[in-house]
């Protein structure tokens, strides 16, 4: 590990000592730093552009609800379980997802994440349908009780989200994950020279998967509510910006999108949400016209000016 | 039974043809440009708004005030088109769909804070409201006007298509754009012009939904999807096929809320990813 990514995550500790009061924010940008790394992962690294990554999300968050609903809130198997939930859905919708391309990709993942959306709104008996999940009780974690100051919660969130980040960067910088950006860079020469180019896909967008839902089951735990939102396509949307914002195919592209959102989107939180989302449309147009590869990749391109 | 079927029929082709003029012209511009505009409910609410604000506030007829949303919507195409899109033609569609996502949530902040939240509603004419006895069935006034528009619209597109030389460029273009170029067909041009048609098209559509669906600042991402479906399914660059496709997600949708309300929008999501699983480029591509 270099000695900036080291600095980074010392730095991630911070919020303990200097703003004890905003843990809970800072637990929830761990989270959506998780869930815009895993939207990294496929759409980065192997060009899988989804409008619908929430319902992986959503489906972590759901099954991890599910689970402490039924008195089994131990939260490691919880996350554990959801996770695996969550990749097992996205292994059977990978099958589907990889043979496409260009706009019936983008509309085949709009409408998985869409019908998932509507199932679990459909099957309120089992969901608890608009009104959210009801009784979800997390118990305490190794014997830390979550607490109202968020304390357990982040340390529990960015424990998680630096173990998922370790393995995203040994997928990324294995050769499996040089085969992914050579896919993301010319699908066709890929099979020409004998890679199994639709395994391959498969493979990571499982792997993203198991990673949107343990953010998923992460986001129920820390806050002990599931509600329909962590389905919408406001979700798919929003994690897809934070991504672009950060830089799409670096591996810390998510985390920092992640940070800049998250903050600037409490620091608005008196502005009605119609308003937040004129800037954050503002932000989209700059961000393609401008800053086409993220905040990190105008912050690169900066820093190997002078040489 | 046969009644209800025969309503229910009713009832969806007019929101088929609703979805028609809704989707045409992005259907088009995709066919030729492979620029995915996903802004293109943003500009079907400038027609809905100036509708309202010229029905309401300035007292025009509904009718007059039609043909005026076809214009407001074209023209904040046209400007939009010029400024903006023509530098995205060759990014990826990441980009383009990021860029026209940004559009949406920018229009869709600018409706609120001109028009507010509320569900907008214009006043129709007399004889647009209440029905019309045929066959001893009542059929409502105003849906059996959408259905002619929709037809008219139709006829005269296909029309100036297949007919006409602006037409033989268009289908060109869309077939190959840089067979179309090496021509010497002004690629540019023409497609500045289909898209302002399309944009005002969709205006038009806009102004027609109001008084079937109602029209509030969030038009724009809520009918996204249902253009989006009929762009997908229809096949890019079809006028037929957008037609087909919207009457078929019309009538589907509405027997599905009809016969299975507790399915919602389900059906129609479950019908799309079929579709789209069996042919990806559409039923009726050109391509």
């Amino acid at each position: 590990m270099r000695p900036l990514e080291a600095a980074f995550w010392a730095a991630t500790l911070l919020p303990f000592v200097v703003t004890p009061s905003y843990l809970a924010l800072a637990s929830q940008v761990a989270i959506t730093a998780l869930f815009a790394l895993s939207l990294d992962l496929i759409l980065g690294y192997a060009g899988i552009v989804s409008l619908g990554h929430a319902a992986y999300f959503g489906f972590g968050a759901y099954t991890a609800g599910l689970l402490s609903k039924h008195d089994f809130g131990e939260p490691l198997t919880g996350l554990v379980l959801a996770a695996i939930a969550a990749g097992l859905l996205g292994y059977v919708t990978s099958h589907l997802i990889v043979r496409f391309r260009h706009l019936a990709l983008i509309m085949l993942t709009l409408g998985l994440g869409l019908l998932l959306a509507e199932a679990a709104n459909s099957a309120s008996w089992l969901t608890g349908g608009a009104d959210g999940l009801q009784g979800v009780k997390t118990a305490p974690l190794l014997g830390f009780k979550f607490d109202l100051y968020g304390r357990t919660a982040y340390a529990y969130s960015l424990a998680v989200l630096f173990l998922l980040f370790l393995v995203a960067r040994r997928i990324i910088h294995s050769p499996f994950g040089l085969a992914l950006r050579g896919i993301r860079e010319n699908a066709r020469r890929m099979p020409a020279i004998g890679a199994p180019s639709l395994a391959h896909l498969r493979k990571v967008y499982t792997i993203a998967a198991v990673m949107a839902g343990a953010a998923g089951a992460l986001l129920t735990q820390t806050t002990s509510t599931v509600s329909l939102e962590v389905l919408s396509f406001g979700r798919s949307a929003d994690v897809l910006v934070i991504l672009i914002l950060g830089g799409a195919g670096r591996l810390y592209g998510g985390i920092v999108g992640a940070i800049i959102y998250m903050v600037a989107r409490d620091q608005f939180a008196s502005m009605n949400p119609q308003y937040w989302y004129f800037w954050v449309g503002l932000l989209l147009v700059a961000v393609v016209l401008f800053l086409p590869n993220g905040v990190l990749g105008g912050l690169s391109a900066l820093y190997k000016r002078p040489e | 039974m046969f009644a209800s079927l025969a309503g229910v029929l009713f009832d969806g082709v007019a929101y088929g043809m609703l979805l028609f003029l809704l989707s045409v012209g992005l259907s088009v511009t995709l066919g030729m440009m492979n620029f995915v505009n996903l802004a293109h409910c943003s500009l079907a609410m400038v027609g809905g708004y100036v509708t309202v604000s010229l029905t309401n506030r300035y007292g025009w007829p509904f009718v007059a005030a039609l043909p005026m949303a076809f214009l407001a919507a074209a023209a904040v195409a046209l400007v939009l088109e010029r400024t903006l899109y023509r530098r995205l033609y060759r990014a990826s569609d990441l980009d383009q769909c990021l860029f026209t996502i940004g559009i949406v949530f920018i229009s869709i902040a600018v409706y609120a804070w001109f028009y507010g939240t509320v569900v907008q509603s214009a006043p129709t004419p007399s004889y647009l409201r209440g029905s019309v006895e045929l066959f001893g069935m009542s059929f409502a006034a105003y849906r059996l006007f959408l259905i002619a528009l929709g037809l008219a619209v139709a006829i005269v597109l296909v029309a100036a298509l297949e007919y006409t030389r602006f037409g033989a460029q268009v289908r060109a273009a869309v077939d190959n754009q840089r067979m179309a170029r090496g021509l010497g067909i002004d690629v540019d041009r023409a497609f500045m012009i289909t898209f302002a048609l399309g944009g005002g098209l969709a205006g038009l559509g806009g102004a027609a939904a109001i008084e079937i669906v109602g029209l509030d600042h969030a038009f724009a991402l809520n009918y996204l999807v249902y253009v989006l479906i009929v762009v997908a399914v229809g096949g890019l660059g079809s006028i037929g096929g957008s037609f087909a496709a919207a009457l078929l997600l019309g009538v589907s949708d509405m027997a599905g809320k009809y016969y299975f309300p507790w399915l919602g929008a389900f059906l129609i999501y479950l019908v799309m990813v079929a579709l789209l699983m069996w042919r990806p480029v559409g039923l009726f591509a050109r391509r």
